[in-house]
């Protein structure tokens, strides 16, 4: 079994991904995703590194600044919910005339961004992402 | 968080400018993005408010080349400085991998230096992480206003101050026209990727 690799020393953590791991979670990205219609999909940490991205070859997006976008982001709308008295919200999702964005969280060190265009329905985008979300935390948290 | 990325062969690691509002973070970044255009392949982000001030975060990403056959990929970020962004300053600095505290040497702003670090201290603690491990470089800004006869700090002041027990390496540095931006910037990337080497097989 791939085992995630935590280096964590002085308090610095550094997370490594093997090859296999790494194939893993294009597979995921590829067959649960682009197939259905997405137009990119990318995995980041909360930090705003970019762990995977794949996408259906037509996207020239700025995918680095995407990302810390992203997850700052994601980061202020958490504490927006906390300073309301909740958890989380449950939909994060931009709604553009051609693209969509959509952002998922997977275990609490990572995120899902998702861009699809009107091919491709929320509700389903939603499904798809979930299926997926199950599949990347086995390989991202092996064992839990 | 860096990130080590076995398959491509690549490293991430996250590098936060952090210090008082108006010391010149964002002009750092703007002098790097200037001397470095050719290298940097993206845009600078930058979110502010209307008055040109920092509101969330500015964003410089910057491929520094191969060590130890790994391509390294720096993100620079900065914080928002003024004192009412507290919660703001936190969130950018999650997965902080390396900090550049930028010092502002006009002698008016002494106490807001020392605040804006015991801050820092504060923000990273809420990570678990400690301000005396972490890589970190102190940079005293503005001391081309020195030439200018505007009263600044002297440095001995400023290190006392900040770094008596920290004992970090630091550069005293004009943000806006350029001295010692580079190397500070190269200070912490060298001691960030040290902090990772172990983990580069």
């Amino acid at each position: 079994m791939d085992k995630q690799y935590i280096s964590d020393t002085d308090g610095q953590r550094t997370y490594i991904f093997t090859p296999a791991q790494l194939s893993k979670i294009e597979a995921v990205l590829a067959e649960d995703l682009l197939d259905v219609g997405v137009h990119s999909v990318t995995l980041i940490d909360m930090a705003g590194n970019i762990i995977s991205t794949m996408d259906n070859g037509e996207n020239k997006h700025d995918l680095y600044s995407l990302a810390a976008l992203a997850a700052g982001n994601f980061g202020a709308v958490s504490t927006m919910a906390s300073l309301i008295g909740e958890d989380e919200f449950s939909l994060l999702f931009h709604k553009g005339k051609k693209e969509n964005i959509h952002f998922s969280k997977v275990t609490d060190e990572f995120l899902l961004i998702t861009i699809f265009g009107k091919e491709v329905s929320l509700g389903f985008l939603r499904l798809k992402v979930a299926e997926a979300t199950e599949k990347l935390t086995d390989v991202l948290n092996p064992g839990s | 968080m860096a990130i080590i990325n076995l398959k491509k062969k690549e490293v991430q690691a996250k590098i936060v400018y952090y210090g008082p509002g108006r010391g010149g973070k964002t002009t750092n970044l703007e002098y790097i993005y200037k001397r470095f255009r050719s290298r940097i392949q993206t845009e600078m982000v930058t979110i502010k408010t209307h008055g040109d001030r920092t509101l969330f975060f500015d964003f410089l990403p910057i491929e520094i080349g191969r060590i130890k056959g790994y391509d390294i990929r720096i993100q620079l970020y900065t914080v928002p400085g003024q004192v009412k962004y507290e919660s703001t300053r936190r969130l950018v600095l999650r997965g902080v991998d390396g900090i550049v505290f930028v010092a502002d040497s006009l002698a008016v702003r002494r106490k807001e230096n020392v605040l804006s670090l015991k801050s820092l201290a504060d923000n990273l603690s809420s990570y678990k992480k400690n301000i005396s491990e972490i890589p970190l470089v102190f940079q005293y800004n503005k001391r081309d206003l020195l030439d200018e006869g505007i009263p600044l700090l002297p440095v001995e002041w400023l290190e006392k101050d900040l770094n008596s027990k920290l004992e970090a390496p630091s550069f005293e540095a004009s943000a806006l026209k350029g001295p010692n931006v580079v190397q500070t910037m190269k200070k912490i990337i060298i001691m960030t990727i040290d902090s990772l080497r172990k983990d580069l097989t």
